[in-house]
């Protein structure tokens, strides 16, 4: 029973509720760094890791201190904070001890700062009241759908890059339109997860 | 540069979001509804006339090494601010916008205008910058929302448009219709402009100008 709301929390959040496609964030880093499917995969990963990260330390500030004291207003500064200290954190311990992953991940980092994916997954984790499980949970089903539609997104810049669109559509105006026809494929997901596991 | 041409430059010539293609999330998401766009730009507006104020007053005295850290603090304050007041007197807006209000803190627009303008530009300059980006802005999320409310939904600000009510394009209340949006949009954008608009956002994270904010210039 238990095992079976994890499985739907992790494919909502990742298949029909996609952070980029359905619900529309970061998409910046989605239409800037998806150019090549190694950058795609290595920016992804880099979202997967800090979004767990970020959830599991921003939920016990949530509910052991902030609540407790009735400071909630104050979830976005401190939110914000937390993880800005925690991308620095994490790119010192990686260059220090884990040089090999640091190279992978390393020039990601710092954009995660300010990526607004990160921020959303850990806001929506408080507002939906998910237990500490669910929230980890709920992070890497977002973090993997990100994963997703970086890779497919990635193969169709790919192609977009010998299409020869008008003028005025070239660059991002095509790209977005791309991005539309993608979005509309994931609708189709929608009630899939509940009659499958419900 | 003249006040007006710094106030206008924000509205057209280097429009934030048809030109830069910044804070493109909430003007996405927030855009199937024309009153909705509206109350996302001024929360937003709000927000970097705020920041612009007081980066641009404190400009001397925050040290250069930690100004991004400050700028992040500073964002995230007056975004608290903006909640709560939204929250305490236009409650229904505070439900529509749901989770993109706080994410006001991360839309790149306020941390590129700290970064570019006013950490260098005096007081009145950075506030005259301020209302000019944030009314391009917020221009910018009404053409997107007007095209979407009025061929999905026929309503204009919920006020039921002739013929169009009747005849429901459905798919622009959706996601993908917001893609589609903005898309005609930037390519409409493209054209008046010759093309000029294009090459100022070719490529990456080195179109956006918070890439010096974020650290090593990005990734792409």
């Amino acid at each position: 029973m238990e095992f079976r709301t994890l499985i739907i929390i992790m494919m909502s959040a990742a298949l029909v509720n996609n952070f980029v496609l359905i619900q529309f964030l970061g998409i910046c880093p989605f239409l800037g760094v998806s150019k090549q499917l190694k950058s795609a995969t290595g920016m992804s990963i880099a979202v997967i890791f800090v979004m767990l990260l970020a959830t599991a330390v921003t939920w016990p500030i949530t509910i052991f201190l902030l609540q407790p004291n009735g400071i909630g207003f104050l979830q976005t500064i401190v939110f914000v904070l937390t993880i800005a200290a925690l991308v620095q954190l994490v790119e010192i311990t990686l260059k220090r001890f884990m040089p090999a992953l640091y190279s992978v991940l390393g020039v990601y980092l710092p954009l995660m700062a300010t990526n607004c994916a990160i921020l959303a997954v850990v806001l929506l984790n408080i507002n939906n009241e998910h237990s500490f499980v669910e929230s980890l949970v709920n992070s890497l089903g977002a973090g993997l759908g990100f994963l997703l539609a970086m890779v497919i997104f990635s193969g169709i810049q790919e192609h977009l890059e010998n299409a020869d669109p008008p003028a005025c559509m070239r660059g991002l105006p095509i790209a977005l339109f791309s991005v539309a026809i993608l979005s509309l494929a994931f609708f189709g997901f929608t009630g899939v997860v509940e009659n499958l596991f419900g | 540069m003249s006040k007006l041409s710094i106030f206008m430059k924000g509205i057209i010539k280097e429009n934030p979001v048809l030109v830069f293609a910044l804070g493109i999330c909430p003007a996405l998401a927030v855009s199937s509804q024309a009153v909705n766009a509206v109350g996302m730009g001024l929360a937003t507006t709000f927000v970097l006339l705020c920041t612009n104020t007081v980066i641009s007053l404190l400009r001397k005295v925050i040290p250069d090494k930690v100004r991004i850290p400050c700028y992040i603090v500073l964002t995230a304050a007056f975004v608290t601010i903006t909640q709560l007041i939204v929250k305490a007197y236009v409650h229904p807006l505070y439900l529509a916008l749901g989770i993109f209000l706080p994410l006001i803190t991360v839309n790149c627009i306020i941390m590129a205008r700290a970064e570019i303008f006013a950490k260098k530009n005096r007081l009145f300059d950075s506030v005259i910058d301020a209302l000019g980006m944030g009314l391009g802005f917020t221009l910018a999320l009404l053409a997107i929302a007007s095209i979407r409310e009025i061929f999905g939904n026929g309503t204009w600000f919920g006020i039921e448009l002739p013929v169009l009510a009747e005849h429901n394009i459905s798919i622009f209340m959706l996601a993908p219709g917001g893609f589609i949006a903005f898309g005609i949009l930037v390519a409409i954008a493209n054209k008046v402009s010759n093309g000029r608009a294009a090459k100022l956002k070719e490529s990456g994270c080195a179109r956006c100008p918070a890439a010096t904010a974020c650290g090593k210039g990005g990734a792409a």
